[in-house]
């Protein structure tokens, strides 16, 4: 028998009770998605910031590798996705779409389309999401049933900067992944 | 192994086990804090608790769906019966791939199966990537806590640590310094591994993806730059729907650490063009446990942490008294299911206080399984249940080793040990030992004279 027969026939020999599965309500919030999702980034220690403050922080930091995934703000990219993604290491600013927003955690939903290459926003120093302030939703129930049955190889929630509490408990930004979170909300 | 002797041990450094009292109540007070910002929290926890249920009830079509959507996605699935076969799964795809070296991130079933000293035995080197983790492995400790791993350390430790090993400065205990070395070190490592293992929280059956959560974000970092994926999964990871994820996802970072989310919550379903996921589907004990009426409920865990934080007795022994993979109360109730004879202390190292099962947000009721643990313990151990409980009812406890175990772990306790608790009608140990002689005048007088 192998291993696999063997631990389903252990489970199947197990008598078990019928329980059914629950129905999920959707437990929508009344309140302004905005501006509770503005709040959700601070406290994530990521930051929500206009277009023309983005152009900002690029100039002033005088970042010189920036990869735009996104419409719009092409002339801020200077650099191609690389065919290779160890290529991306040196990566100062990646700017890309993100696919919705939700107000209770501010969590960004992300697919292989809005990636180019799944490290993406994890390798860069920055990372820029915009996202349409009309695409939140207010919580993760409401979340998954806007994603539905979508089908992309990999799905990633992004709902701040890279961090680490294991030092004494001292919250530190930047541990292995993006140094910071931008949020450009647009409304179109 | 022996709970007490160890508590003792850990309660020998005053100092730092105060600091650990307080840091995990920390973390459980702001757990509570943003648990009461949402309103529907309880009904969360119930729902948490049914869709787990469900899964219990149905496990063997759950896995076989996930199987099938698996592979339908083109991931690899492979079944382990234990610990062995799981590590040699693992070494025979590293072989199949030529690699000698591997980045992991946080997977406490990889720990469950002693998988880093077994990969080493055969030649290759781990590098674990949550920063906590590494800070242990580089002690070659195992975690001390299943979300915290070094929670046990203090920052001179690891200061003195990574002078040694990663060459910062002397002295210097800059909690930023020290991260962005372990950044640096541990890029080179990201950049360098063609196979990259991680754990996983939640399998999904209706999709066949998986997904895995950090807040640093290594788990990504590993896995998108190597060429290889290999998730190790326990059996019980298993949940039927993707909307599921909704509750649980709400549940899970808010009980661990008392933040809304994790950073990141990666949803795996298909490698990308040119690579390769296996799942490795674990049982290693739990269909034993499954099998157990009273004790199949510890299945549910998610492995947040919660229970341990409120645990009066896990905050005052550390995680290292416990000598399990899995600490705490909820490690106290997993335990002995593998191997009852080692762990038969564990179950007696908890007051019974009902803390943890109150936090738990799959609403495992484990302060109850931990008394029916005690009773099979006692039972095996050949002495009268009856009298035992009715001993335990009276709030005197008599079973010779838990006995043992209580006036340890008092005599060093009670150096750190708030009037509340010491004093407590709740303290059953309290009765059996000497207390230390109560000031002359109370805080309140001398609070009054020396204001003055
Ligand atoms: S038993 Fe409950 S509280 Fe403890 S780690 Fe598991 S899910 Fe969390």
């Amino acid at each position: 028998m192998s291993s696999r027969e063997h631990i389903l026939a252990k489970i199947k020999a197990i008598p078990k009770e019928a329980s059914p599965l629950p129905e999920i309500p959707s437990f929508e919030s009344p309140l302004g998605h905005k501006a509770a999702f503005i709040l959700s980034i601070q406290a994530n220690k990521g930051e929500v910031i206009t277009e023309s403050e983005l152009k900002d922080f690029i100039a002033i930091n005088r970042f010189e590798k920036i990869l735009n995934l996104t419409k719009g703000m092409e002339s801020l990219s200077t650099q191609p996705l690389p065919s290779d993604a160890h290529e991306l290491n040196e990566l100062e600013v990646a700017i890309i779409q993100g696919q919705f927003g939700v107000a209770e955690n501010g969590a960004i939903w992300l697919t292989d389309e809005n990636m180019g290459l799944r490290v993406l926003p994890f390798i860069t120093e920055h990372l820029v999401i915009v996202l349409n302030e009309k695409s939140l939703v207010s919580n993760m129930h409401e979340a998954y049933n806007k994603i539905g049955i979508q089908h992309s190889g990999f799905g990633l929630f992004i709902a701040g900067p890279s961090k680490t509490a294991d030092i004494e408990q001292s919250l530190v930004i930047g541990a292995h992944g993006a140094k910071s979170l931008r949020v450009v909300l647009t409304n179109l | 192994m022996s709970h007490p002797t160890k508590a003792s041990e850990f309660l020998q450094d005053a100092a730092k086990a105060k600091w650990h009292d307080e840091t995990l109540w920390f973390v459980r007070d702001k757990r509570d804090n943003i648990s009461k910002t949402i309103p529907e929290w309880e009904e969360l926890r119930e729902l948490a608790s049914q869709i787990k249920d469900n899964v219990l009830a149905n496990l063997e079509t759950y896995l076989v769906e996930f199987e099938k959507n698996a592979k339908a996605n083109n991931i690899h699935v492979h079944w382990a019966k234990n610990a062995e076969e799981h590590n040699q799964i693992v070494l025979g795809i590293l072989q199949n791939h030529q690699c000698k070296a591997i980045v992991k991130s946080k997977s406490i079933l990889t720990e469950e199966c002693h998988l880093n000293p077994f990969l080493e035995n055969n030649g290759i080197e781990v590098v674990d990537t949550d920063l906590g983790e590494r800070i242990v492995q580089f002690l070659n400790q195992p975690p001390s806590h299943i979300v915290l791993p070094a929670i046990h350390l203090k920052k001179r430790d690891i200061s003195e640590l990574f002078h040694e090993k990663l060459q910062t400065e002397k002295g210097n205990e800059d909690p930023t310094y020290l991260t962005h070395a372990a950044r640096i070190h541990l890029r080179e490592k990201f950049l360098g591994a063609k196979v990259a293992i991680t754990g996983v929280n939640f399998g999904v059956a209706e999709t066949g993806e998986f997904v895995v959560c950090t807040n640093e974000g290594n788990a990504d970092m590993g896995v998108h730059l190597a060429d290889v994926h290999i998730a190790c999964m326990g059996i019980e990871k298993i949940i039927p729907r993707r909307k599921d994820l909704g509750i649980f996802l709400r549940l899970l970072a808010r009980s661990a650490t008392g933040q809304p989310i994790t950073n990141y919550n990666s949803h795996f379903r298909s490698p990308a063009p040119g690579k390769e996921i296996h799942i490795v589907l674990v049982d290693n004990g739990r269909t034993e446990q499954l099998g157990r009426e009273k004790f199949k409920n510890s299945l549910k865990c998610i492995r947040c942490g919660a229970c341990m934080n409120t645990c009066p007795i896990y905050r005052r022994s550390g995680g290292y008294s416990y000598g399990s993979v899995v600490p705490g109360p909820i490690g106290s109730i997993l335990s002995p299911g593998l191997d009852v004879k080692k762990y038969s202390t564990l179950p007696f190292a908890s007051t019974l206080c009902g803390s943890c099962t109150d936090v738990c947000p799959v609403k495992i009721n484990i302060h109850e399984q931990l008394y029916e643990w005690r009773q099979e313990i006692t039972k095996a151990q050949g002495t009268n249940t009856k009298s035992i409980s009715m001993k335990i009812a009276n709030g005197i406890f008599a079973v010779p080793f838990a006995y043992k175990i209580t006036g340890a772990m008092m005599r060093g306790a009670l150096k750190i040990l708030p009037d509340s608790i010491t004093y407590s009608g709740l303290n059953i140990w309290g009765k059996q030992r000497d207390l230390p002689e109560t000031p002359k005048e109370t805080f309140k007088d001398w609070y009054k004279k020396n204001r003055k």
